[in-house]
């Protein structure tokens, strides 16, 4: 499989990157390449093979269902780029 | 006086302990190597002085009440990967410009809980995405190895290359180093250091900014397999606020040096003999097994069949984690924010100017693999590949094999800026050929410098364990060190 301009646009804007004039063209060659070294993937039976997802057989912890940390408001919005009374500052979402 | 920067960390406990020489002489020390080769070298990307001397001070108070930690007054450098309390933590990328974090890593806890000092933050490949260091946002790091009769300047490798050269430099005592495809093993094997990546769930990821989280694991660089064992035992443990740090007590790693090899058998994978690999590294692989013959290993070949498999999976389960643990740099919550007409104009402009080449590339990768219609015939597929490259391994083990050796790397330290690499991102990749199945297995692997190839360089073979049985890694590392000796650069920065 490989990708066209307009699949590097569509996964560009997935991505949130702004892509400058030229870049579409530069990441779709690379992608590409890398796309047709996985592509050998194909070779490899896994019929009844199950996905891993998991390296290591574990159960999941579990927490008990309680607040144990919190009342740290400051601490959280310290290193945001703009930030007013401990809420972060973002543009206008709704008009 | 000898330099107190030649001290290991075993050699520097004894004469702190025996209050021959002070923690806070040996801060100086380390601070005024940093302070003369850093601007060769680039290893560090902020050396924090202050905090190195109050912490050595403090260490000094405790030595003197005899109430001195496993690591009390060890000067160490951290990997910028690491958050680290009110001090630089940027992944070395530009997008979490001035972040310095409210908390501390579970890892970088342990080793001051255990009395280690910090010297400061050491340069990487930008969220760890990188085998040269070069996509650092702070420049490329410079490996205190150069060819025999060259001045051309080589990479350390990466991600983890800054760790690598500052304990090749001798610009810290022992460093953090974090894996996610052979980024401890790949630039401890090009600076003739230690390196050990533990089994999944051994160190704790809390605090580590995560890049692909099923295969990240944080283990130390250090001069000597002895260090790497005393490094390992205090980074290590149990975490509560890591659900995928495992439920078992952290053993005396060092107690496993100096055991026998009698009755060990050693797998000798024939996969891992590549087409264009340099004969020195073949060499180096058969001298690595007369080692362990000599020593009393039983030396048994074995087949890993899907090995080849491995890189290409990894290129799609590591990028697609990589996508979505770097959703959150949006210029919202820290670090870059570059403003825009609205705010998905805010989020793309911030990531654009934020995320490097390769950071970029992998993310892109991860989304496509992971979007609509591609997920099972990329994603699943690598998932089920892995599960097969996991069987290889288990099968191997369960025929009776303790550890298997392997070449570290297919070469050593290549140049600054190899515009064949530069140029095709794949073949930037081949340098994790042998390291990154360990990864997709979840085991432990080591790398250990074993001899230098015909130009000087330093080369290394690898380790790999069955899971959470470092302590066997450690004693096969330790044979291979005693009978290849240890490496160190000759000093021209």
């Amino acid at each position: 499989m490989s990708v066209d301009l307009a699949t590097v646009k569509r996964v560009a804007r997935l991505s949130r990157i702004a892509l400058a004039d030229g870049e579409a063209e530069r990441m779709m060659g690379e992608l590409n390449g890398i796309l047709g070294f996985v592509e050998q993937l194909s070779e490899v039976n896994v019929e009844g093979v199950e996905p891993m997802t998991s390296v290591t057989p574990m159960a999941m912890k579990k927490r008990v269902d309680a607040v144990t940390d919190g009342d740290k408001a400051a601490d959280i919005v310290a290193n945001a780029p703009v930030s007013e009374q401990n809420f972060f500052l973002v543009p206008k979402v709704v008009e | 006086m000898t330099d107190l920067t030649s001290l290991t960390i075993a050699a520097a406990r004894d004469q702190l302990k025996a209050r021959t020489i002070s923690a806070t002489e040996l801060t100086e020390a380390y601070l005024s190597a940093i302070d003369s080769a850093n601007g060769a070298l680039n290893a560090y990307i902020a050396v924090t002085p202050d905090k190195a001397r109050a912490m050595a001070k403090a260490s000094d108070e405790r030595l003197a009440s005899g109430k001195a930690g496993a690591l009390e007054g060890i000067p160490l450098g951290i990997k910028d990967l690491f958050a680290t309390e009110g001090e630089h933590t940027q992944a070395c990328s530009h997008i979490l410009d001035g972040f310095k974090p409210r908390y501390e890593s579970t890892v970088t806890a342990n080793l001051w809980k255990d009395g280690a000092v910090m010297l400061g933050k050491l340069n990487m490949d930008e969220f760890a995405m990188g085998s040269s260091n070069e996509s650092s946002w702070y420049g490329p790091v410079v490996n205190p190895w150069r060819a025999r009769g060259s001045e051309e300047k080589l990479v350390p490798g990466g991600s983890s290359g800054g760790s690598a050269a500052a304990v090749a430099a001798r610009l810290c005592a022992a460093a953090t180093a974090t894996d996610t495809g052979g980024s401890i093993r790949q630039p401890a094997a090009f600076t003739g250091t230690v390196g050990i990546k533990p089994t999944y769930g051994r160190c704790s990821r809390w605090g580590i900014a995560a890049f692909a989280s099923s295969l990240d694991q944080a283990g130390p660089i250090a001069r000597d397999v002895r260090d790497c064992a005393i490094m390992l035992k205090s980074m290590a443990s149990v975490d509560k606020m890591d659900t995928t740090s495992v439920d078992l007590p952290v053993p005396d790693y060092e107690a496993a040096l100096g055991k026998s090899l009698k009755g060990r058998k050693i797998g000798i994978p024939r996969e891992y003999r590549v087409d264009g690999m340099p004969g020195e590294i073949e060499a180096l692989w058969q001298q690595g097994i007369a080692w362990l013959k000599d020593a009393g290993a039983e030396i048994v070949d074995i087949s890993l069949p899907h090995t080849k498999y491995a890189l290409p999976a990894y290129y799609i389960v590591a990028p697609a984690e990589a996508s979505s643990n770097l959703a959150r740099y949006d210029g919202v919550r820290y670090g870059l924010r570059v403003d825009g007409k609205d705010i998905a104009d805010m989020y793309e402009k911030t990531r654009a100017a934020g995320f490097g080449k390769e950071v970029k590339r992998r993310i892109m990768i991860g989304t496509y693999v992971l979007s609509a219609g591609y997920y099972d015939a990329y994603y699943i597929k690598a998932q089920k590949v892995r599960t097969l490259i996991k069987r290889d391994f288990e099968l191997a083990f369960h025929a009776g094999v303790d550890a298997i050796l392997t070449p570290a790397t297919p070469s050593s330290a290549f140049a600054i800026g190899d515009k064949e690499l530069a140029a095709d991102p794949v073949k930037m990749y081949l340098n994790d050929i042998f390291t990154v199945t360990v990864n997709m297995a979840g085991l432990p692997g080591m790398a250990i410098p074993a001899g230098l190839d015909p130009k000087g360089l330093p080369l290394g073979l690898q380790l790999i364990g069955k899971p959470f049985e470092e302590e066997t890694l450690f004693t096969v590392a330790d044979v291979i060190e005693k009978a290849a000796g240890t490496f160190t650069p000759s000093k021209w920065w």
